[in-house]
């Protein structure tokens, strides 16, 4: 059963509300079997996340087509819009945490990431949707993956493989501290800027969700309740709408806390030697 | 009374970040009103430094929900 209809049920005598387990976020549309991986079972199959991504992915590809397609010195209005949101990646994100010496060949990646993610957080307050591909962690790490292995490939491209390390560590250090310090960079470089990366876009998203289902469905709940509790279900939907409204600001927001900490670690493999 | 003690952590996990994400924006709008030439510079800094405070609020959420079923 999917969490909201469990929710939706009217609950028996002396039953209480659940905390939810992973089970319930396992709600696939189309099955295709089971096939075994490094010895446990996954399920093949078609998922909810997995459609909004294809369909996002078609819009997207259709907007940058048809506004760009007869690109002109001076733009039309759609051409206009779209050239708004690349300038806002290339100077605002790209050149600004990059450096203005080598930010070019990055900013399709920055933009291609941008749109993608921004447009598939929308995708959790678009009402026929209303699903953030986002909130699935898979989806995250692939992108943080892609990131990942683009900043650490330019940074051995710039400095080669042991200079790489070498560069971890600032100058000017007394001999002894040297280790620790290498040991602490080289947990920030491999294991905390990506797993960050990841799980804060995951968990903005989910969480965002899990609050716009709990105002909805907790609201609908009471309404069910009937007498005066059905009367705080009309605050509850109202928290629903202004939560919706913050939701746009807060999934905005991510997109670009992602393209810009991408950015900036882009960037950051990229500086000259300490 | 039933419910999740673990859910009370999180609640108390989360007070760190909120009050680090207020200082950081009361810096940065104090930054703004004093030089508001400033702001383009101290925008990025300032998004920056929110989304390191407020990752640690969401990786206390992740615990909660990624520990063992019925633990």
């Amino acid at each position: 059963m999917s969490p909201t209809a469990a929710m939706l049920l009217p609950m028996a005598e002396g039953e209480s509300h659940f905390p939810p387990d992973p089970s319930l976020f396992w709600q696939p549309l189309v099955k295709f079997g089971t096939v075994d991986l490094f010895g446990s079972e996954m399920t093949l199959a078609i998922t909810r996340p997995m459609v909004v991504m294809a369909i996002t992915v078609g819009l997207l590809s259709w907007w940058l087509v048809a506004t760009t397609r007869k690109a002109a010195i001076v733009p039309s209005k759609g051409q206009a819009g779209t050239e708004a949101v690349y300038n806002f990646v290339r100077n605002g994100v790209a050149r600004d945490m990059i450096g203005s010496r080598d930010f070019l060949p990055f900013v399709p990646f920055l933009f291609t990431m941008f749109v993608l993610i921004l447009f598939n957080n929308w995708m959790g307050i678009i009402p026929p949707v209303q699903m953030p591909s986002m909130a699935r962690i898979g989806i995250p790490i692939g992108l943080t993956l892609l990131v990942y292995v683009v900043y650490h490939w330019v940074g051995v491209k710039k400095h080669g493989a042991i200079g790489y390390f070498k560069f971890m560590l600032p100058g000017g250090l007394p001999g002894w501290i040297k280790p620790f310090i290498l040991a602490l960079e080289m947990l920030t470089f491999f294991v905390t800027r990506p797993l960050t990366l990841a799980l804060r876009l995951f968990g903005n998203m989910f969480a965002g969700h899990l609050l716009l289902v709990v105002f909805i469905i907790g609201g609908w709940e009471l309404f069910l309740q009937g007498g005066l509790l059905s009367l705080v279900s009309v605050p509850a939907w109202i928290m629903a709408f202004a939560m919706t409204l913050f939701e746009a600001l807060v999934q905005f927001l991510q997109a670009y806390v992602f393209v810009l900490l991408a950015a900036s670690y882009i960037g950051g493999a990229l500086v000259d030697e300490h | 009374m039933t419910g999740d003690i673990s859910l009370i952590g999180y609640g108390l996990a989360a007070i760190g970040p909120a009050i680090g994400v207020g200082l950081i924006f009361a810096a940065y709008i104090n930054g703004v009103a004093r030089q508001p030439e400033a702001q383009k510079i101290l925008q990025p800094i300032a998004i920056l430094g929110f989304a390191l405070a407020e990752a640690l609020a969401i990786f206390a959420l992740v615990l909660y929900f990624i520990r063992l079923p019925g633990a």
